[in-house]
């Protein structure tokens, strides 16, 4: 399969502003620093992270909402990283997002018609063909197209993240970016979105780009997992191999901080919590930037930024202290290092 | 030391009168953690509000008896219940930034929920219960920290902060309502983690109320879910996870994405979505959204005990336990099956 959407050494910074008279800069959020990944036509990419860990503003970045600082992002081929208004507007209708929340996403005093609607006049479709395309839609996403004429709030949360869904695919997109598309919703309702969303994947081949603050949701719908930490990816991998083997000890501290729903596997797994917090963005701490919390750090953790290297076909880790690694993957590795270095 | 019989919460809305809780009914022992599960608008945190005062309002009704070491509860009057909030049973809310005032030092904060309970204490004394507080909730430099702001904590201090406020007059009972659903899951660890610990150190007994089967997993003791405004199933933690009798309670615990197991084809999802509390529908709550519904569910089944091999662990099903067993089980795991299974 060939790429879709290719970013590479990705850096956007958030100037933090201050001062009482004179604007002043005092300093700069590290949002994104530095994140290369391609995705592949039809592929679902996951990316995971805990809050200020950048996942969103890499997922804004990817649909131009925001222009990152440095880096570049192709899509198809074709540089979007700086792109205008104009270059963009081919480009964004291939491009859609989906956000966390609808209830903020769709225009209130829209009804759910005209909000579908609205997407399918921007591609040119006109007259009888916007209702009939629109109902095809709603029904699509598993809502009854006589509900058309409803208001957002007419909707449960789930209908309206379903309509927010129906408003992207009203694009005919081939990449759709979730932000966190199911965290606000009830457990039982995110099966049926996580569901349709599987679905609407191979009816339509799209790629997905979804973004979740924790690793049970998008174990489901990923193809590949990116866990980010501090604007940093601190592992790429398989979907699978990751709840197997995880390799960065960040990664394995996410899925043990998880309690899951069978009271005597959560005593038998390992519980080990994490100490602290999430430092600060604005001065992320030297070396690795989950030494401090980190429970096999080293003296080098803190002082060399350990590389993304691959420790398997395809599974990348930034790492000093690997996981899950036998003895000739620990030889293999240290090549990969003093490669790198 | 708790025990609420028969429980009901009814507002009037526009929409016609909303029973919020109907008919709820449970007990909590010394040191013992009590889960009460169930979606949104299943009435879990109707009902906890309930016992301590917290849903009178014009419009309002609250009938049934909650009884706090046999006193009434639901008849207590506003004089009464401000002697026992915070000092016999406290809360701690989901979301601490909007709990805590934001223009007052944290310290303060918690220095005033102590006065309020306590008087002749001097400034001494005070500041010093206030950094033991929170050196005892893990808030790391305590005695620098009490005099920052709200703004200044994470949001996992935040909820420290709050359960420190909590635990300042030494409650025998902590209702926390969704405490860690706002916070990262590193960060939702830690705070399960002490909660669990005060909880044993104090033997105060807690009502978590929550989503997330997950955490319910991770402390409780026994479990009861919601639904429609009703407990559809309760038991022990044991119970309930292994030998759930609700195909609700079957329908949560498949539809939790799981990360220490296989994944699944499909997640097993619930068809549809919570009727509206104005307009419940008659018979089982749950039968327009269940595979397994049956005649007999036209008429609504009572929360009783219906297994012989485990007293204690009722439900609300009409089903057979034996066929329970079987209908629960959706490619190995337990989950709720597609489609219809009719029963004669």
């Amino acid at each position: 399969m060939s790429a879709l959407l290719e970013v590479e050494h990705l850096v956007l910074h958030f100037p933090v502003r201050g001062g009482i008279l004179f604007d002043r800069k005092l300093g700069e959020v590290h949002a994104v620093d530095d994140v290369s990944f391609t995705l592949r036509e039809g592929e679902t990419l996951g990316i995971v992270g805990e809050s200020g860990c950048g996942k969103t503003t890499l997922a804004r970045c990817i649909v131009r909402l925001l222009r990152p600082t440095a880096g570049q992002i192709r899509f198809r081929g074709q540089d979007i990283t700086t792109a205008g208004r104009r270059a963009l507007r081919p480009v964004r209708s291939q491009l859609q997002m989906v956000f966390q929340d609808p209830q903020a996403s769709l225009n209130p005093r829209k009804r759910a018609g005209q909000i579908i609607g609205g997407a399918l006049r921007l591609r040119g479709i006109r007259g009888p063909a916007v209702t009939e395309r629109t109902r095809e839609l709603l029904r699509r996403v598993g809502l009854d197209p006589e509900h058309a004429n409803r208001f957002p709030h007419e909707f449960s949360g789930g209908q309206r993240q379903r309509i927010g869904v129906a408003r992207a695919l009203a694009m005919d997109p081939s990449l759709i970016v979730l932000d966190e598309p199911v965290s606000a919703l009830d457990v039982s309702i995110q099966a049926q979105v996580i569901n349709l969303l599987d679905d609407l994947q191979d009816a339509f081949g799209l790629s997905y780009i979804f973004v979740a603050h924790d690793l049970s949701v998008v174990r489901h719908v990923s193809d590949r997992i990116a866990v980010m930490y501090l604007g940093k990816v601190m592992e790429l991998s398989p979907a699978e191999e990751l709840y197997v083997k995880p390799v960065h000890p960040y990664t394995a501290a996410l899925l043990a901080s998880i309690p899951v729903p069978g009271p005597r596997e959560n005593r038998a797994r390992p519980r080990a919590v994490v100490a602290g917090e999430p430092p600060d963005p604005i001065a992320p701490p030297s070396g690795c930037r989950f030494h401090p919390r980190c429970p096999r750090a080293t003296a080098v953790c803190q002082k060399v930024e350990p590389p993304l290297v691959e420790h398997a076909p395809g599974h990348l880790a930034a790492c000093h202290h690997p996981l899950n690694l036998t003895l000739d993957d620990d030889r293999a590795v240290d090549g990969a290092y003093s490669r790198a270095r | 030391m708790l025990e609420v019989e028969d429980l009901r919460v009814e507002f009037t809305t526009d929409e016609g009168v909303v029973r919020a809780v109907d008919g709820v009914s449970f007990s909590l022992a010394e040191g013992e953690v009590l889960a009460i599960v169930g979606e949104s608008g299943s009435g879990k945190s109707a009902t906890v509000m309930s016992v301590l005062g917290l849903t009178r309002a014009a419009g309002a009704r609250v009938q049934g008896s909650a009884r706090l070491f046999g006193r009434e509860l639901v008849t207590a009057s506003e004089h009464e219940l401000r002697g026992i909030r915070g000092a016999e049973i406290a809360m701690v809310f989901q979301d601490p930034m909007s709990a805590l005032n934001p223009v007052q030092r944290v310290g303060d904060q918690i220095a005033e929920q102590i006065r309020a309970h306590e008087r002749g204490l001097s400034r001494a004394q005070v500041d010093r219960r206030v950094v033991e507080l929170m050196e005892r909730v893990a808030i790391p430099r305590a005695r620098d920290r009490v005099r920052d702001y709200p703004h200044e904590f994470s949001g996992g201090m935040r909820q420290r902060v709050m359960i420190a406020m909590a635990l300042s007059c030494s409650p025998r009972i902590l209702i926390a309502d969704e405490p860690t659903t706002a916070l990262d899951v590193t960060i939702q660890a830690q705070i399960l983690e002490q909660l669990a610990r005060l909880g044993e150190e104090t033997r105060m007994g807690i009502l978590l109320v929550t989503h997330d089967l997950g955490v319910v997993a991770d402390i409780a003791d026994r479990v009861a879910v919601m639904y429609a405004g009703q407990i559809v199933e309760d038991g022990t933690l044991d119970e309930l996870f292994y030998d759930p009798q609700h195909p609700y309670t079957w329908g949560l615990l498949g539809s939790i994405p799981r990360v220490d197991r296989e994944r699944p084809e499909r997640l097993p999802a619930i068809p549809g979505a919570p009727p509206s509390l104005a307009r419940t529908p008659h018979g089982c709550r749950f039968r327009p959204r269940c595979p397994h519904r049956f005649e007999r569910c036209e008429a609504p089944p009572p929360l009783e005990l219906r297994l012989d091999d485990s007293p204690g662990h009722r439900d609300r099903c009409w089903l057979e336990p034996g066929d329970k067993r079987r209908l629960r089980l959706v490619g190995g795991q337990v989950g709720l099956a597609a489609g219809g299974t009719v029963i004669a």
